[in-house]
């Protein structure tokens, strides 16, 4: 009976599951990968040499674009709505998330949003062609026609996430099973409920940016031109009030994701449990006031940039002592090495790479030297790619004999790993010595002394790029293919009442009553 | 968790399926899509140049407006669904004290949100008005943009004055007393009366309830017309206009978004006074009227937040 669900496409539309809703938010942010990832084959293909070969220059700034675009709002936040709605009402004991209904509209907004992003590249005058920070004035009095789809595609995002983010809040906070007290939710619940914290402060100042910038476009205001006593630089305040939390809100749920990863692999507990919810609790509240690390070089006054300058370094703190945590769980821990394991231990090594070039860049009188550069890329790329997609990939190893009663193949997932941490490297780490020697981002074309690096970066991407497709192949063999059954408890190491109460797969419906949590 | 004995044999409501949540899907893609065609075709910017053949674009720019309102007949359609849905399921018993709190909770964080977009107004106004206006006036190390880019302007609020004649500055600036002074005091009173309302909703007073209610709404409806009344005399007398640089920028938004919520909340509140009428609504179960009371108190201290920095200030 607990497995019975309702069939056929309406299942899908009209569905109030958090699972079918968890895995529509997975697949659609894979979908939304593998287009923006498109994208990025086309920036690697033009790059590879100096010169112009494929595409004309404001096409090459439409793909830089829209790639940002893509991967932001539509590959990396809902892939981490995804796993928040098939894992939170497991972990925590509850029969669904809190308002099924709204979880239902949260998702099925996206693709429309998505369409409306995406029709713009057919548009006259091209897709948007400004970067994904989209700066006044290049967004407004230079944007081309596409601009407002994109204004609008982005204040659907913007309820999508909203909705989801208060629907994941109001899940912990009112759903707990009895005795799942605060302290002892898995930590992927912790860093999630902190996330819906920071989308549910800064989407709407988003939202309010956007606003600005089609009323500045349309009806006459000035709040992004000096000539009307407005400021173009106000825009990227605003933007980045939403930007910096924002990186955030893509990676505190994978470093979620690794906090239950790595305990389970070294069969050890988690180091330092409740140091972990206050660090992350600090990073969030840190990041509302870092924002002007992104404009150092705008023309702040200079207790300004000293003050944003600090304020950034101080997130190295907590951020440190998460790293340091997840070391310590590993430290004579009985460790064995599959999938999953592979992917959180290369996200610790990796982001913490990108977390090191973050604190370069977080002091002002260096970063005049890196400020849009190739730097730049090569660090968030390296918290975005091998932290969270790595994240997400290590959680849909780790879970999908939980999803779907079937193992992976374990040969084909350590190659998914060591081509995906191979190419990473050759495509990102290269980035790192093309900036520093001064190769400015988002430009078609560059200086020969560049050329080996790019084509590296290029090789690299291509590679990665590919491998993403084996990634594929893999979870269709999983799921739809041969793939060996799963027990309930594939991971000895596992813990959690998803682990610990629920078969695999797990039924339709889980905790219709609540489970006793020990 | 205190109340854990009691959840535990409680059921929590998982509605099997819905259509209107595809159904509000849909309609906002509607809405968006033609709003973006309607807006271009209807400023003229950036909109698609007409050709001789057939195109898409011209064809869409055209029909925005359709589009536009065809979203929004679909997003009242869905929301007068879905709200029936609960409501039925509400008034049926089906909702348990635990969902009570989901709403209420839900509620809560929806309106931390909306704060959180008029703070990006207000940022944008406290930004330009403290830190923009001097610089543009030279301080700090601006001396050279101000003596080359603007050398006649000065620092001075409300902007009546602007930096270069690319947009045409008020002139003259709102007052605080007058409109915006009875307009406080309006909405002070409509948080009054509505609390008013509450109390005799606790205390089963359904007389006193219906009516405080629907004096709320009046006032409302009254502060709605005097501020259209004021946007007149804006445009005509003062000459201030959304285009009237940062400070008709900064006025229009944050009290046209402010007033958008007023509208709202107006509709919520006779929506409210209607389902008093038809007997819904207990002194133990009444969420719909209490996020209804929650709303239209925030809406209130935009206001007085506004009243302070947009027009006293
Ligand atoms: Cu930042």
């Amino acid at each position: 009976m607990a497995d019975h669900h309702p069939t056929g496409l309406k299942r899908w539309l009209f569905t109030t599951n958090h699972k079918d809703i968890g895995s529509m938010y997975l697949w659609f942010s894979f979908v939304m990968f593998i287009i923006g990832g498109a994208m990025a084959m086309v920036i690697r293909a033009e790059l590879y040499q100096p010169g112009l070969q494929f595409v004309d220059p404001n096409f090459f700034n439409s793909m830089t674009t829209m790639h940002g675009l893509i991967m932001v709002f539509g590959a990396v936040m809902p892939s981490m709505v995804g796993l928040a709605n098939w894992l939170i009402p497991m972990q925590i004991g509850a029969p669904d998330m809190a308002l099924p209904r709204m979880n239902n509209w949260s998702f099925w907004i996206l693709p429309f949003a998505f369409t409306l992003l995406l029709s713009s590249l057919f548009m006259d005058g091209g897709a948007p062609n400004f970067g994904w920070t989209f700066y006044a004035p290049l967004s407004t009095t230079y944007g081309p026609p596409s601009t407002d789809f994109f204004i609008l595609g982005v204040h659907m995002m913007g309820i999508s996430s909203i909705m989801g983010a208060i629907n994941v809040i109001v899940t912990v906070f009112n759903m707990r099973a009895p005795g799942m007290t605060l302290m002892k939710m898995p930590l992927f619940v912790w860093t999630w409920v902190i996330t819906a914290f920071l989308l549910i402060m800064v989407m709407p100042v988003l939202a309010g940016a956007v606003t600005m910038m089609l009323t500045d476009r349309h009806f006459g205001t000035s709040f992004f031109d000096a000539a009307g006593g407005g400021d173009p630089v106000l825009f990227q305040h605003i933007f980045w009030f939403f930007g910096h939390p924002e990186v955030y809100i893509m990676i505190l749920p994978a470093f979620g994701v690794a906090s239950e990863i790595i305990p389970a692999f070294a069969r050890k507990k988690l180091f330092g449990y409740s140091s972990m919810v206050y660090a992350t609790a600090s990073i969030a509240l840190l990041s509302f006031v870092v924002w002007a690390h992104h404009m150092f070089t705008v023309g702040m006054p200079v207790a300004g940039e000293l003050f944003f300058m600090i304020a950034t370094m101080l997130i190295a703190v907590p951020t440190g002592v998460k790293v340091f945590n997840w070391v310590a769980t590993m430290w004579q821990g009985s460790m064995t090495f599959e999938t999953p394991m592979l992917f959180a231990i290369a996200f610790v090594i990796l982001f913490t790479i990108g977390g090191f070039s973050g604190v370069m860049l977080a002091m002002a009188p260096v970063d005049f030297q890196y400020h849009d550069t190739y730097f730049v890329v090569a660090h968030f790329h390296y918290v975005l790619f091998p932290g969270a997609i790595f994240g997400t990939t290590a959680a849909v190893y780790y879970w999908l004999p939980k999803w779907t009663g079937k193992m992976y193949n374990e040969k084909l997932g350590k190659l998914h790993f060591w081509l995906s941490m191979i190419f990473v490297n050759l495509t990102f780490f290269p980035m790192h010595f093309s900036g520093l020697a001064g190769m400015p981002r988002r430009i078609p074309d560059y200086n020969m002394m560049f050329a080996d690096f790019n084509q590296l970066a290029s090789i690299g991407a291509f590679g990665l790029g590919l491998t993403q497709i084996l990634f594929l192949a893999i979870l269709i063999k999983t799921i739809w293919g041969k793939a060996e059954k799963s027990s309930d408890k594939p991971w000895d190491g596992a813990t959690g009442l998803e682990w610990e109460q629920l078969p695999c797969p797990a039924p339709y419906h889980t905790f219709d009553t609540p489970p006793k949590v020990s | 968790m205190s109340t854990e004995n009691e959840e535990k044999y409680e059921k929590y409501y998982v509605p099997e399926q819905s259509p209107w949540p595809i159904v509000g899907a849909i309609g906002l893609f509607l809405l968006a899509f033609g709003g973006a065609n309607f807006i271009q075709n209807s400023t003229g910017k950036y909109a698609p140049a007409a050709t001789d053949g057939f195109s898409f674009q011209v064809m869409f720019s055209e029909w925005g407006w359709f589009v536009f309102a065809l979203g929004l007949a679909i997003m009242i359609y869905m929301m007068w669904s879905w709200w029936k849905d609960t409501i039925q399921e509400s008034m049926g018993g089906l909702y348990s004290a635990q969902m009570d709190r989901s709403f209420r909770q839900g509620m809560l964080w929806f309106i931390s949100s909306e704060v959180m977009f008029f703070v990006a107004f207000f940022g944008a106004l406290f930004y330009t008005r403290v830190l923009v206006m001097p610089w543009l006036a030279g301080e700090g190390n601006n001396a050279m943009t101000h003596a080359l880019l603007y050398p006649d302007f000065m620092s001075h609020w409300p902007m009546t004055m602007l930096p270069t004649d690319k947009f045409e500055g008020a002139r003259e600036a709102m007052g605080a007393a007058g409109l915006p002074a009875i307009n406080t005091a309006i909405l002070l009173t409509s948080s009054w009366t509505l609390t008013i309302a509450h109390h005799a909703l606790k205390d089963g007073n359904r007389s006193a309830l219906l009516n405080y209610t629907a004096i709320t709404a009046l006032l409302g409806i009254i502060f709605l017309g005097l501020q259209v009344w004021e946007y007149i005399h804006a445009y005509n007398a003062l000459g201030l206009t959304l285009g009237s640089g940062i400070y008709g920028s900064t006025f229009f938004m944050l009290t046209g978004f402010h007033g958008l919520h007023v509208t709202i909340g107006t509709i919520y509140l006779i929506v409210l006074t209607v389902r008093i009428a038809s007997g819904h609504f207990t002194a133990e179960n009444h969420f719909a009227y209490e996020a209804g009371a929650w709303y239209w108190h925030f809406v209130d201290v935009v206001w007085l937040f506004l009243f302070i920095f947009v027009y006293v200030l």
